[in-house]
């Protein structure tokens, strides 16, 4: 049997020239496959997570000023992985869409009116400090009604920046209201509050806001899950 | 045999190297050491890290000067015999002072690390019964200021503004001020780095921490205990005011957050608020 550099033939394999392929030669090619399909898998993995940005929701530039739409929902939608998750949701004034993002982009320097649907119960404030709307222009309205604070106890939810020092509460709605919306999205006929207000933006960059209600039920002290996951009562508002 | 005297030339060697560098490290290098002179704790940190500076730079000298040393008197000058040199087995000498050495410098840093912690505090958390109160040129009583955190916010409180809680840190300068540190929910630290503090804030406990203000200066408190989601984004600013500027901002704030202020439960040493129960 001839040999080769490469160790002694084994049958099974033919080459072009017509050898047979030795066993060392097959193990470097079975080696070299499996390198390049873990570094095209890896590659992928990466570029993939580089380009796989969340969801952002713009406000809509009117003639009354850029506006936000937002709301405050006690469960995400049936189909979503956390459906039992208190969440946050954008929502489209005009088709009445709602998107399940919580990157919000606004433009810099501008004064920016946000209205909140607000469609939960309530939980309270771990710091009634939170109970005094900070950092608007202008008052806070609830349901069209200025208020310069609330009780402490009714809140479900809060918007909050803190970077910028904007911190407005979300009245939540009683637990015996009629017609209580369960999960997203919900109908203006549900029990709910409307919640807004206007704040200036600050200059470009990017900012946290968050919810600063302990509001995950199930979840010890109301502090896991969905408030300590981006998507859900916290994430970014992109000021570009 | 080889009869240079080797052991005499290393140490003269580190002796010279010594008296160059003991003096940079201590009066070029030592007064720009973090974290700065903006508070007695703070200026006493700079003091600490200068003396174990100049501690540990003997040691340091003693290694790099016997590593070049022996990179170049130990070379072997004929390449093409390469004999390895006798197996040392033991030198009660060396051991003996080896051990003195280190036992000497451990203790001198423990002791001295002791009495820099009993003398003021050093901006430490002391628990909530501190033995360590700094002494005060004034003799005023020291300024109270509550630490609260909250996932994820540091606010303050001061018990003798009428309770007034703000989401900003400020303090008067020339003053003794005494940090009661707490956390609503989980474990966070609050570290003022300009100001030489740090102290645990746990939940259901005070900790009491101490700093001297002295000049007007802004700075940043930072939660140095990873909290949760939004740990990297705790942290917000502070100044020290003159006294004068100070009084004007408290009384401001205290008409800013009135129906706030109305809200908040009596001053306590530690909360255990309502959602706290509730949530799970």
């Amino acid at each position: 049997m001839p040999s080769s550099r490469f160790g002694a033939l084994r049958t099974g394999y033919i080459t072009p020239g017509g050898q047979a392929m030795s066993s060392y030669a097959k193990r470097l090619v079975g080696v070299t496959v499996v390198a390049v399909v873990f570094c095209v898998a890896f590659g992928l993995y990466i570029g993939l997570y580089l380009i796989n940005v969340p969801g952002s929701a713009a406000a809509v530039a009117t003639a009354s000023g850029d506006q936000l739409y937002l709301a405050t929902v006690p469960a995400a939608e049936l189909s979503d992985p956390h459906n039992t998750w208190v969440s946050y949701y954008a929502v489209n004034s005009t088709s009445g869409d709602w998107r399940h993002v919580t990157t919000y982009v606004l433009p810099a320097n501008t004064l920016v009116h946000v209205t909140i649907f607000e469609y939960d119960s309530s939980t309270g404030l771990r710091n009634p400090l939170f109970s005094q709307p900070t950092g608007t222009v202008g008052p806070v309205l609830v349901d069209g009604k200025p208020t310069p604070v609330v009780n402490p106890t009714t809140p479900a939810h809060s918007f909050a920046i803190p970077q910028i020092g904007l911190s407005v509460p979300l009245e939540g709605v009683s637990s015996n209201a009629k017609n209580l919306c369960a999960n997203a999205p919900c109908a203006l006929s549900n029990a709910h509050f409307t919640v807004s207000f206007t704040f200036r933006t600050p200059s470009k960059g990017l900012y946290r806001w968050q919810c600063f209600v302990p509001c995950a039920a199930g979840f010890i002290q109301g502090n896991g899950g969905p408030m300590q996951t981006v998507g859900y009562m916290g994430g970014f508002i992109k000021v570009v | 045999m080889d009869k240079t005297p080797h052991f005499r030339n290393v140490v003269l060697l580190w002796l010279l190297a010594m008296a160059i560098m003991l003096p940079i490290v201590i009066w070029v290098l030592g007064p720009g050491l973090p974290p700065g002179n903006a508070t007695v704790q703070s200026h006493g940190q700079v003091v600490d890290n200068i003396v174990l500076l100049a501690t540990s730079t003997p040691v340091a000298l003693a290694v790099l000067v016997y590593f070049g040393y022996a990179l170049w008197a130990f070379r072997e000058r004929n390449p093409e015999v390469v004999l390895d040199g006798p197996a040392i087995r033991g030198n009660t000498s060396v051991q003996f002072w080896w051990l003195v050495t280190t036992t000497v410098m451990v203790l001198f840093l423990a002791a001295f690390g002791t009495i820099r912690l009993l003398a003021d505090g050093a901006g430490g958390g002391q628990g909530p019964n501190p033995i360590s109160i700094p002494p005060h040129a004034t003799g005023d009583p020291p300024l109270q200021v509550q630490v609260i955190a909250q996932q994820w916010e540091f606010t303050y409180r001061y018990p003798s503004y009428g309770g007034v809680e703000t989401r900003q840190l400020d303090l008067p300068a020339n003053t003794l001020v005494e940090f009661h540190v707490t956390s609503l929910d989980v474990i966070h630290s609050f570290w003022a780095y300009q100001l030489g503090v740090k102290a645990d804030a746990n939940p259901g406990e005070d900790n009491v921490a101490y700093v001297n203000t002295l000049r007007p200066l802004s700075f940043v408190v930072r939660c140095a205990e990873l909290c949760g989601l939004w740990h990297g984004y705790m942290f917000n600013s502070g100044r020290v005011l003159p006294k004068a500027q100070f009084v004007s901002w408290i009384t401001q704030q205290r008409q800013q957050y009135a129906p706030a202020t109305k809200n908040l439960p009596p001053y306590s040493k530690t909360y255990f608020p309502q959602p706290l129960r509730r949530g799970g």
